[in-house]
């Protein structure tokens, strides 16, 4: 076994167990940090691939932006006596039919998929540049789609924060 | 693969870095003294020149105290995330042009990424982790209040940290830190050198005030604002776990000044030394020399400033990083563009 794979195999264990942590922990700080192990994994395994745009990328929003928030959130409320959160399985029923439907989805795509491997992925070539190419112009439309959508989250969240402080 | 390589460059730019650091407290006690029209520390060897060493030393043998109710594991944790952001983040700053050294040309980088600008961005972000998990793990309702002003701070102002840099990055056409200081290396009209600070004034100002965020000194140290907070987030550390952040704090001013100097001041180009026909290796030293010196200067502007204006007041924080700092670095990026397109027509 070669560097490669023995660290595509660490990071697959940690990123697996980590999130075993985060579905089944009855202590929501845990399951917060172990989301961010799970989350600095999938970085890990970008960077394996060699896109290093998405790898940064996915520090920088998701566990430099994203994770902040969400633990941000656990901290203020935990401590919380008067509030009860429920830590514990809710709603087994409704979560089985969600989460086998979208399971199934996600495995039908990945098996109706031809996965092209090419041995070049393993040299380092600056993909930022292609990627921005691309967005302005093959794919410009979902691009677009996507900032609006964004956009309208944006508006909302401030929109639902306004209305409270009135009340 | 070769490995000796950069496990050489590593060592030496960590030593340097921890060095630097040491002798940057210490340049920051003896000015702060000098301003307030006071010796400083004058006891420990020549001029009181030994005193960091001494208080490493301290701090090393102090006892390390951990409250009852703190949540031990990230109590330990947080200092850790703390120095390791801090010191990972010069990897990709490019300190010096090539240097010939035994026959063979180096590059004075450790790690020349492709997207260098978004690791850094990517390292202050993680960043946060340090002073929030501090703040909430010590069970200190001062601690849990600087660790929440850090998180909103820092998040704050990282957008018009990265919005400031995207001028940089139109000019450049790159994201790689070492192209860009190669791009600043040529002159216009074959006297002024083509340093950003000259062609992107309103992102070096605006990147500059948001670095002075993101590494908590004053007047953004809202985090550990000690008047009111007692220490902010480390109030429940002791002994070489607050050395950490201690390092940390001059660790990040150290990177951010080397970062500036690399985006702003042409990093390590010494203008016109090209031309005196010197010696390559004599030169390369001189171009390592240039960019200490550049840094020297803008460590010197933290120091000044943080002895001379008052904190914020948390309000006009947050409105200065989101009415005045965000709108400020967008319009920096439409003016930038429209110009560049206006003079490739």
């Amino acid at each position: 076994m070669d560097l490669y794979t023995i660290s595509f195999y660490m990071f697959a264990v940690l990123l697996l167990g980590s999130a075993i942590v985060v579905v089944f922990s009855r202590n929501i700080v845990r399951a917060a940090f172990a989301l961010m192990i799970t989350l600095l994994s999938i970085a890990a395994f970008y960077v394996l691939m060699m896109a290093d745009f998405v790898g940064i990328v996915q520090l920088l929003l998701y566990v430099g932006g994203i994770l902040v928030l969400i633990l941000f959130g656990v901290m203020l409320t935990n401590r919380q006596i008067s509030v009860d959160i429920r830590e514990g399985a809710i709603q087994t029923i409704p979560a089985v039919i969600v989460t086998s439907t979208i399971g199934g989805i996600l495995a039908g795509a990945i098996w109706s998929t031809a996965w092209p491997m090419r041995e070049a992925a393993r040299s380092v070539a600056a993909t930022a540049p292609v990627i921005g190419e691309m967005f302005l112009t093959t794919y410009l439309l979902p691009f677009e789609v996507a900032s609006v959508l964004l956009l309208v989250a944006l508006v909302g969240a401030a929109l639902i924060a306004r209305r409270e402080r009135k009340s | 693969m070769d490995l000796l390589e950069p496990i050489i460059k590593i060592a030496v730019v960590l030593g340097a870095l921890l060095t630097a650091s040491a002798i940057v407290v210490l340049f920051d006690r003896k000015f702060s003294a000098y301003i307030q029209n006071r010796y400083g520390p004058n006891r420990v060897g020549p001029g009181g020149w030994m005193q960091s060493i001494a208080d490493v030393v301290k701090l090393v043998m102090k006892e390390d105290i951990v409250p009852k109710a703190a949540n031990r594991f990230v109590h330990d944790l947080a200092p850790m995330i703390s120095i390791t952001v801090a010191l990972t983040t010069f990897a990709v700053i490019p300190f010096g042009d090539t240097i010939p050294l035994f026959g063979k040309e180096y590059n004075l980088i450790i790690a020349d990424v492709n997207v260098g600008i978004l690791y850094i961005l990517a390292m202050t972000g993680m960043g946060v982790y340090g002073l929030t998990l501090a703040g909430w793990s010590s069970n200190n309702k001062y601690s849990l209040f600087g660790g929440l002003r850090s998180s909103a701070q820092l998040i704050s102002y990282e957008l018009s940290m990265g919005l400031s840099l995207i001028g940089v990055i139109m000019i450049a056409g790159t994201l790689q830190i070492d192209d860009i200081v190669r791009s600043q290396t040529g002159y216009w009209f074959g006297w002024i050198p083509q340093w950003n600070v000259i062609s992107q004034p309103i992102g070096f100002i605006t990147f500059f005030v948001a670095s002075f965020a993101e590494t908590n000194r004053l007047p953004f140290d809202l985090p550990e604002a000690e008047p009111e907070l007692v220490g902010g987030y480390h109030t429940e550390y002791s002994g070489m776990k607050f050395g950490l952040f201690f390092l940390s704090e001059y660790a990040n001013m150290i990177v951010s000044s080397a970062l500036i100097t690399a985006l702003f001041l042409g990093g390590w180009h010494l203008p016109f030394a090209e031309t005196w026909g010197l010696d390559p290796l004599v030169l390369a030293l001189l171009k390592i020399g240039a960019f200490m010196f550049k840094m020297f200067i803008i460590i010197s502007f933290y120091v000044v400033i943080r002895w001379t204006l008052p904190r914020f007041r948390y309000d006009q924080l947050m409105n200065l990083g989101w009415k005045v700092m965000l709108p400020v670095s967008i319009a920096n990026v439409l003016a930038t563009g429209v110009v560049m397109l206006w003079l490739t027509r």
